[in-house]
């Protein structure tokens, strides 16, 4: 009987899991017996640098970029599926169509939002 | 480097190299474990003056320090195993070379490459020069030079790999950071009015006692 072809990849997962696993249980082990823990103020502080840090580690990212993120979406994204649909449209049936004139629609709304808010224009 | 008290059932370090010559490998779990991190000794991506130059000649195709395994210069302390202080440490620097030492996680090694390093060198009397690293960090291969050849880095090098095959893991012997009821924390120095508070570690560095002989 021949395995799945896929079986492999359980394989793959189970040696993934288990490989850390065996060495994080080998650092507990050697700290356990060995090394006895030596934190400190500076060594756990939040960024390891010369300089002191400041702050803390759970800070806000800014999302000042979230236009670009969304112009992208529009005008990259989009012709990533627009060219295998204009390839295969020919052969569609018409639920794809459908679901496709919803999904430009969608993107063509956010670029009429984004025209309206004057972010393409260039300053 | 063999036990104070070997019983004959024990075999000794001259035991094991008999043995190795006849072809047979007898060691100890100690042994194995000094003999894989003395070859892998991580330093600290990290140069003060111009003894980095030679440290970074000692890491480049000529000298080539990943002969010796201290290849991986690692950019954040977190991932180092040594310090290697080369260059002349200032008063505004200090601060921070001791707070990088203290992120280093143990065990952890200090080099003191070059004369600025270990005493403040050329730069000695100068008011803003640190003489030397080990008044606040434990420093445990001192490289005399101005600057050392990458050779003599090497050599240092060598040395510390010496000292860290003959190091115990258990034991009063062993160093302290193996031991339970030590601290590995090493003050960092404030800028002062005057000068760095406190001016040293009293603990690693006593200034030394001068004797006036009578009728000198």
């Amino acid at each position: 009987m021949n395995p799945h072809p896929y079986a492999f990849l359980a394989l793959f997962a189970a040696v993934a899991v288990a490989f850390p696993l065996a060495l994080l249980a080998l650092a507990q082990l050697w700290f356990r017996f060995f090394q006895p823990a030596k934190p400190g103020a500076v060594k756990n502080d939040v960024y390891e640098c010369g300089i002191e840090s400041t702050g803390d580690s759970w800070i806000q990212f800014k999302a000042h970029y979230y236009l670009y993120a969304i112009l992208f979406l529009i005008f990259d994204v989009e012709v990533l599926f627009l060219l295998p649909f204009a390839v295969a449209f020919s052969g569609l049936p018409v639920g794809a169509l459908v679901a496709m004139s919803v999904f430009i629609l969608l993107l063509a709304e956010g670029l009429v939002w984004a025209w309206h808010r004057g972010h393409l224009e260039w300053r | 480097m063999s036990d104070p008290a070997p019983t004959p059932d024990t075999p000794t370090d001259a035991d094991r190299d008999e043995l190795r010559r006849q072809g047979i490998l007898l060691t100890s779990m100690e042994e194995l474990y000094n003999w894989g991190r003395s070859r892998s000794v991580w330093p600290l991506n990290f140069g003060l003056a111009c003894c980095a130059i030679e440290m970074m000649a000692a890491s480049m195709a000529r000298f080539d320090i990943a002969r010796f395994g201290s290849e991986v210069f690692r950019p954040s302390p977190r991932q180092a195993d040594l310090i290697i202080i080369s260059g002349t440490v200032t008063k505004k620097m200090a601060p921070q070379v001791v707070r990088l030492w203290n992120q280093m996680p143990e065990p952890k090694y200090c080099i003191a490459m070059g004369a600025c390093a270990i005493s403040g060198g050329p730069f000695k009397q100068g008011y803003n020069v640190l003489k030397g690293i080990d008044r606040y960090i434990p420093v445990d291969i001192y490289i005399p030079g101005c600057p050392p050849r990458p050779e003599a880095l090497l050599h240092g090098l060598m040395q510390l790999q010496e000292k860290i095959r003959g190091q115990r893991l258990t034991g009063p012997t062993a160093p302290p950071h193996l031991q339970k009821d030590t601290t590995c924390d090493y003050p960092v120095p404030a800028f002062g009015a005057h000068d760095l508070e406190p001016p040293k570690n009293p603990a690693l560095w006593q200034p030394p006692v001068l004797v006036r002989k009578e009728g000198a």
